[in-house]
């Protein structure tokens, strides 16, 4: 696992490298020259409001993001008809381009805080509310049926039953809630901020500062991989046992 | 006689289905004697699988009454009861120890007792050297008995098992079959054995209750007779033969009911 993953690493690099060389410094920053950029930015306190900005925003948004989908995924999955009913609205919101709701939270929150934090949160929600839903419902019906016989409690059935044997999928959705929640918090800043790591990228853009925009993209690609990988981990672990 | 440890009466299961109510069992009477192996065999489809969940408080009757201990069963688990399913209903995210003691852990047993009843049940099914594996590394019959000794662990006064050797081979079976007329011996249960395998139902209990094709009502009764010490090699025993086939005499036009109009 460990040498591929390094090799993948190079090749990414070489790959840059060669872009840089065909397109040009005005396009593209190489890579060695972005790495040193970026050490030398990290420790400035301006930059380091700009992560603290995006970072404070996706946390939140993150947050707010799992709590919601696990709510909506588990109250709807634990009964038949409350899946029947929202199952469809969950897909339909799944597949409306959250872009378009942009103007709208800008509306409802104002420019700031607030509506990255909104922006990133719709994003991550729904993934995982359908997520945890398909998890509850695909339970082998068996092991419900042993909770039963062993006289659980409700609240032990979903704790030490239904959420165990759900997890797996689960972290699937946390998964993709995480990427998505990024993705959007960052694309709130884009447009509705003052500050944060999105807000420095369309800065840069307007300045054609590639230096600014290869080091923060790659700022945000290691985070990004870095937990997707650890998640998909995880999950692989955990599935190995089912 | 003493009172019987599980008793039906005029037990009646009907599903509500698109094309109407569908009649799917009885009405049967049936009377448990307290300690002994008792199993019904019958037809695919002729409800047995739902006979014992309503013993199970798992799907309650449409119409009658079961009652086990003399207290009627409604839509709730009674106390003192355990279950065996077909499937594997190992929980995958424990290891075999703590899938053994997971019921036992919420029952007012002290811990040293939780230990001791864990070693016990380790070691009567065989699985001491499996302790800290996880189900999924187990082939079908090892978690089919850490399902056993999950259920013999709480000390259950009535174990029921609902083919619980279905998924497995014959030898395996005949195996699986004496480990359980060894734990029901060690235990003093009374055993309810849902198969439908014939041969599994002839060696393993004192009667034998044949079912019907649905809606499934119990035939005959069978005693078989075997001492209480028996094991599977009565299966070379000619009474064996003699049980097994009077089984079949009764089931064998049953089993066609339940196969449909023959073509």
């Amino acid at each position: 696992m460990k040498a591929p993953l390094a090799l993948i690493v190079l090749l990414l690099l070489l790959l840059w490298q060669g872009v840089h060389m065909l397109a040009g410094p005005d396009a593209l920053a190489p890579p060695l020259q972005t790495i040193a950029y970026l050490g030398a930015q990290l420790p400035t306190p301006e930059f380091q409001a700009h992560i603290l900005a995006t970072g404070s925003a996706f946390a939140l948004a993150v947050a707010i993001a799992i709590a919601g989908g696990l709510a909506i995924g588990l109250a709807t999955g634990l009964s038949q008809t409350a899946t029947e009913v929202v199952e469809p609205l969950l897909l339909a919101g799944n597949s409306i381009p959250k872009i378009a709701l942009y103007p709208i939270v800008l509306l409802l929150f104002g420019i700031g805080m607030p509506a990255k934090v909104a922006f990133g949160a719709i994003h991550g929600v729904i993934p995982v509310a359908i997520f945890t839903m398909s998890a509850c419902r695909n339970i082998a019906p068996v092991l419900l049926k042993s909770a039963a016989v062993m006289r659980l409690s409700r609240l032990d059935r979903i704790g030490s039953i239904l959420l165990p044997a759900a997890l797996p999928e689960i972290v699937t959705g946390l998964r993709m809630g995480f990427s998505l929640t990024l993705i959007g918090t960052v694309l709130g800043e884009m447009f509705g901020a003052q500050s944060g790591l999105g807000y420095l990228l369309m800065t840069a853009i307007g300045l054609q500062n590639t230096q600014v925009i290869m080091a923060v993209t790659l700022l945000l690609v290691v985070f990004a991989a870095g937990v997707s990988t650890a998640l998909l981990a995880y999950e692989r672990r955990l599935r190995s046992r089912t | 006689m003493a009172a019987p440890h599980v008793s039906m009466r005029g037990v009646t299961r009907v599903f509500p289905t698109q094309k109407g109510a569908l009649h799917a069992l009885g009405p049967v009477d049936l009377d448990l004697r307290k300690g002994e192996f008792f199993a019904v065999v019958g037809p695919s489809g002729c409800g047995k699988s739902t006979l014992l969940e309503m013993i199970a408080g798992l799907a309650p009757p449409s119409a009658g009454t079961v009652e086990f201990e003399g207290r009627a069963i409604g839509s709730d688990v009674p106390d003192g009861v355990g279950v065996v399913f077909q499937e594997n209903a190992c929980f995958p995210w424990l290891n075999v120890a703590d899938n053994i003691t997971f019921g036992l852990r919420r029952l007012p047993v002290a811990k040293d007792e939780v230990a001791r009843r864990l070693d016990y049940a380790l070691g009567l099914m065989g699985l001491r050297d499996f302790a800290a594996a996880y189900p999924a590394q187990l082939s079908g019959g090892m978690r089919q008995r850490v399902c056993i000794a999950r259920t013999l662990v709480t000390q259950p006064r009535l174990i029921l098992l609902d083919e619980p050797f279905g998924a497995l081979d014959q030898q395996t079976r005949l195996l699986m079959g004496d480990e359980l007329l060894n734990l029901w011996r060690a235990t003093g249960a009374t055993v309810l054995l849902i198969t439908h395998a014939l041969d599994e139902a002839a060696m393993l209990a004192d009667r034998v209750a044949v079912m019907s094709s649905r809606p499934g009502c119990i035939l005959e009764i069978i005693e078989t007779g075997w001492s209480a010490d028996r094991d599977s090699r009565i299966v070379s025993d000619p009474a064996f033969g003699a049980v097994t086939g009077k089984l079949w005499g009764l089931l064998r036009d049953q089993s066609l009911n339940a196969l449909g109009p023959a073509a």
